[in-house]
This record gives C-alpha cells, sequence and structure tokens, in this order.
C-alpha cells in the first residue's frame, strides 16, 4: 500500500534524514536554551530598575538580538558561511548547520526568556532581597523557577521554528528532511518523496509541541 | 533596637522631585510592637524599607540592632537583612515551591544545610499553626494561611526585627484578628520587635504598644497608643481613632439622644487604662446623689489595656453636676460636655 503511494521513497534515506533533522533541532535547541538563557538574563537585569540597570549593556544587548532576530534566516545561513568554515573547516554536513541555527534562534529566545522574566512577580523579588539573597541566588531561586511554564512554552515555540530552520538549512547542503525534500523529492521531480518528508517533519513538530505542553502544565502550579 | 535619625528620602520622577520620607526621626525599643499608620501615599511604604535597606535614604542615618543600615552595603547589608525579616500584603510567596520550600527558602540563601532546614521548617509549619499542609502549593491556600506561611519564613532565620507591611490589608476582619494574635503571640514568645505599617487603626488598637502617625512623610504624631487613643492631638490622629471607637453609628446615637434627653448634662467621659474598672457611676450617685443615666457605652482592648467611652445624662442640683464633672476629671477620666440644659 505505502510502496505504490509512494514509490520512490527510499527508507534508509528517509531514516537518516530524519535522524539529521533530530539532530540538528535538539542540538541547536539544547544550545539556544543555555545561551538565549543567558542573553535574556542579561537583558532582564540591566533593565531600567532592575539588579543590575545599565543604559548602555541593555540597549547594546537588545540592539544585537533584534539585528539577529531580523535577519530572513536564509540570508543568515549565507552570511554566516565564512564564519563557519572558519569555525568547522566546512559548511556541508549537519555540524554546519549548528552555527547559524543557534545564531538565528538565540536571540529569539532571548526576547522570550525576558518577557517571561517580566511576569515574575516584583514582590517576590523585593521580598527575596528583604531576605538577603544576592543576584545569583535570586535568578536561579527566583526568576528561573518562577517563570518555567514560561520558558519551557518558550523553548517549545523555538524548537518548532528550529525544525523550520534545519529544512532551510538542508537546502543549502545541511542534510535532514528539508535537504532530503529538495534533492531527493523537488530536483528530481518526485513528489512523493517531499509529501513524506512533509509528512515527517510535521510528526517531529507535533512530538515536540506534546513534550512541551506535558511540562509547562506540570511545572504550573498556580 | 531601632533608630532613624532626621531621614529624608526623595525620589526622582519624570514630573520631578518626590519627597516621601521627610525629616522623620523615630526610635523602638528592643521587644516592642511599633505601628505606623498613615493613608496611601503618606510615605510608609518608604519608611519601612528604609529600615532594610531596600531604600537608601537621602539624607539621615538608620540603625538597626546597633548597624548602620543606612550606609551599609552589598555582603554585609545581605547578612543584616537575615535578622531583619518582613511580611507583605500580599504575601510575596514562590507559587512554584511548597508551603515547607517556601519557609526553607531563606534558610537555602543563609546557607543552613538540608538536615538543619528540615528540622526548623517543621518546628516553624507547627508555630504558625500549618500542620499537615506542609507539601501544599500557595494556590492551594487561603489568604490567611498564605500570610501565615509568610510569617513563618520571615522567623526562619531567627530575626531580631520583623517588619509588617500591611501585613493584614488584604484579609478579611475575622482572619486579620488572628492573624494579628499570632504576630502578637510571636513577641511575646520570641522576644521579637515588630514594627508594623497599616491605614486600619483597629490593627494599632489590637497589637501596637506605641504607635506613629505619618502624613504627607512627615511623622505628625507618636506615643503611647492609649495615650494617643485618649488625647489625639492632629486632625489625623482624631480621624484614625474615630475609625474604632467613635463610629458613624455612635455619633447617630448622639444625635438621637440629643434630641431625646433635653435636660441634664450629657457629658462623654473617656476611659483608659485602668481607670476603666472602677465603678465610677455608683460613686457618682452616692456621692452627689444625683441621677446618672447611661445612653451609650463602647469598651475596646488595647495591647496597654482596655479603652472605652461613656454617654451619660447628669441630672439633678446644678451645683452638685459641676460638683461631680470636677471630681471626674481628678479621677484621671476625661470629660466632654456634649450639650448644657
Amino acid at each position: 500500500m505505502i510502496e505504490t503511494l509512494f514509490p520512490n521513497v527510499k527508507w534508509d534515506l528517509m531514516w537518516q534524514a530524519t535522524y539529521d533533522t533530530v539532530y540538528m533541532t535538539v542540538v541547536s535547541t539544547a544550545v539556544t536554551f543555555v545561551l538565549g538563557l543567558l542573553i535574556g538574563i542579561l537583558l532582564f537585569l540591566t533593565s531600567p530598575h532592575q539588579l543590575w540597570a545599565n543604559k548602555v549593556v541593555h540597549f547594546l544587548t537588545g540592539s544585537l538580538v533584534n539585528i539577529f532576530r531580523s535577519i530572513p534566516f536564509i540570508i543568515l545561513i549565507i552570511l554566516l558561511i565564512p564564519f563557519t568554515k572558519f569555525l568547522l573547516g566546512t559548511i556541508r554536513g549537519v555540524n554546519a548547520a549548528l552555527p547559524a541555527l543557534i545564531i538565528g534562534s538565540a536571540p529569539f529566545y532571548a526576547r522570550l526568556v525576558l518577557i517571561a522574566f517580566r511576569e515574575v512577580d516584583k514582590g517576590v523579588i523585593e521580598a527575596a532581597r528583604s531576605m538577603g539573597a544576592n543576584t545569583f541566588q535570586i535568578i536561579w531561586k527566583v526568576l528561573i523557577p518562577e517563570s518555567k511554564p514560561a520558558l519551557i512554552s518558550g523553548i517549545t515555540v523555538t524548537a518548532v521554528a528550529l525544525v523550520g530552520y534545519t529544512a532551510m538549512a538542508g537546502i543549502i547542503g545541511a542534510g535532514g528532511l528539508g535537504n532530503l525534500a529538495f534533492l531527493e523529492g523537488f530536483q528530481r521531480s518526485r513528489e512523493d518523496v517531499t509529501l513524506m518528508s512533509t509528512i515527517f517533519i510535521l510528526v517531529i513538530v507535533f512530538i515536540i509541541q506534546w513534550i512541551g505542553d506535558t511540562i509547562t502544565a506540570k511545572t504550573d502550579k498556580r | 533596637m531601632i533608630e532613624v535619625k532626621d531621614v529624608t528620602k526623595i525620589f526622582k520622577t519624570k514630573d520631578g522631585e518626590l519627597t516621601a520620607v521627610d525629616h522623620v526621626s523615630l526610635s523602638v525599643q528592643k521587644g516592642e510592637i511599633f505601628g505606623i499608620i498613615g493613608y496611601s501615599g503618606a510615605g510608609k511604604s518608604t519608611l519601612i524599607r528604609l529600615l532594610n535597606g531596600l531604600e537608601k535614604p537621602t539624607s539621615g542615618s538608620v540603625t538597626v540592632n546597633g548597624l548602620e543600615i543606612s550606609s551599609i552595603k552589598g555582603k554585609e547589608l545581605r547578612k543584616a537583612r537575615q535578622k531583619i525579616s518582613m511580611i507583605f500584603q500580599h504575601f510575596n510567596l514562590l507559587w512554584s515551591r511548597t508551603v515547607a520550600e517556601n519557609i526553607a527558602f531563606p534558610l537555602e540563601i543563609a546557607g543552613v544545610p538540608k538536615a538543619q532546614r528540615d528540622k526548623k521548617v517543621q518546628e516553624l509549619i507547627e508555630l504558625v499553626g500549618l500542620g499537615g499542609r506542609a507539601d501544599a502549593y500557595p494556590s492551594q491556600l487561603s489568604g490567611g494561611q498564605k500570610q501565615r506561611v509568610g510569617i513563618a519564613r520571615a522567623l526562619a532565620n531567627n530575626p531580631e526585627v520583623l517588619l509588617c507591611d500591611e501585613a493584614t490589608s488584604a484579609l478579611d476582619p475575622e482572619t486579620t484578628d488572628s492573624i494579628l494574635s499570632l504576630l502578637q503571640d510571636i513577641n511575646q514568645r520570641l522576644g521579637l520587635t515588630i514594627v508594623l505599617i497599616t491605614h486600619e487603626m483597629h490593627v494599632i488598637r489590637k497589637i501596637c504598644h506605641r504607635v506613629a502617625v505619618m502624613q504627607a512623610g512627615r511623622i505628625v504624631e507618636q506615643g503611647d497608643v492609649l495615650e494617643v487613643f485618649r488625647n489625639p492631638q492632629a486632625d489625623i490622629t482624631k480621624n484614625f481613632v474615630m475609625q474604632v471607637s467613635d463610629s458613624r453609628e455612635s455619633k447617630e446615637a448622639i444625635e438621637h439622644i440629643l434630641k431625646n434627653y433635653p435636660t441634664g448634662k450629657l457629658v462623654k467621659l473617656i476611659f483608659v487604662g485602668n481607670t476603666s474598672d472602677q465603678p465610677v457611676i455608683s460613686y457618682l450617685i452616692k456621692e452627689f446623689q444625683i441621677d446618672v443615666n447611661i445612653l451609650y457605652g463602647n469598651i475596646s482592648e488595647t495591647a496597654n489595656g482596655p479603652y472605652g467611652t461613656l454617654i451619660v445624662q447628669l441630672d439633678g442640683d446644678k451645683e452638685k453636676v459641676e460638683k461631680a464633672l470636677e471630681k471626674l476629671q481628678t479621677m484621671n477620666i476625661k470629660t466632654e460636655v456634649i450639650s448644657n440644659d
């Protein structure tokens, strides 16, 4: 049945491409989470009336985030080719896609982190200060735990966007389902391959969304 | 214990400078419950935040427990804050932590080892009457229970001073009373110095030993609670005293009485402390042979003793009535003639 509907799908290639897409998504999401969190913390703490209130640092970080967030991803990949080459010695393969994926999504997640932190009750931060908490303790014991549901739903949105980015990265040679859909499907006019790749991508997205929603619901005790 | 010397706090806002606290001086003794009352915007929130260094004074000095809070910073200030706890109007609990974890929070900040932490948390849960609710989340608690968690959390590091920022303003009257009793109990059992700010005279009456009245950043009156109740000076203080003793009802009652008892002298007697225990009425009747008709009475308990008002009609020989009034003055009972016949 499946063979007749999708005569040109080579399953070993399909699974390899799926593995590549999942690999790129997982690694870039993990790094984006850490990097975005750090940038988000910096953005939050340097904003007006906060612990490290600093207009210059806040403005510079904010501008940098906005610039990288605004560049269309497909252009960002091309702009980053020299950087990737310098870093990894090649611009082909799944690892070569990682710098662009991370640089493209970390600023986006940093914004979501900032929004999440702004939603934390100011009174709770004041209470922690009144108990003698230092800045590190406020970040680690108040800001992050108290915004956990928003941080998790934020990284879920980012991960879903990253699946889309990996497909774009695939077109310029990073591998994965996007690469398969483009090279094997589109360029050789095998619509069934393109369709099957799309189905696989959708399944990955649904799984990510389901995991994210489950954890968000579990952590929210409000 | 707490010494505030000529403190001024000016905030710079878009619309210019705002003086929140204006040349305030006060001192709080060890083990005392000191109340600061004022309407919103009077500067009391800022004043209480100067006591733990959440705000820095523009000028003047704040000393708590021998440490000049207004000049220390960084690690030293954070260390000092562990001994100056605070509870809040909106409780400010971490929703992501259970009751036990919330109470353990300041202990974690202070670096207390886990085993010791657990023991202390258990003790505190019992102390504030939350036994069995250790694993509940704040969202599952009532307002009163939340404030009990707040109090337990504030007591975790064995503080010397407890600051209460409108701690009962978000609670209903009954819960307010139970939280006030808990605070009073803690004050007596642990010898904890308590500074509280409020806009309700009821709170001051119920547990405070001394009170300061704040208006537009200044302290307009301060003293022993009973003394302030008996003899309020500033208009704002009179208003606050009226909140608890002379309700609108008693005003209406007086008007009604004036209409219905046209003869004799209507006198309002204010009893404070032990004078309220004396059998004044029967004494007047026996000693001066006048008629004493009780028209209205009210008594309320304060931390320093009872405070009562009584409106009576004194009828009989004019000279004797005058003499009776004079006698009342010497008995340390404040009298106020409402009408002359």
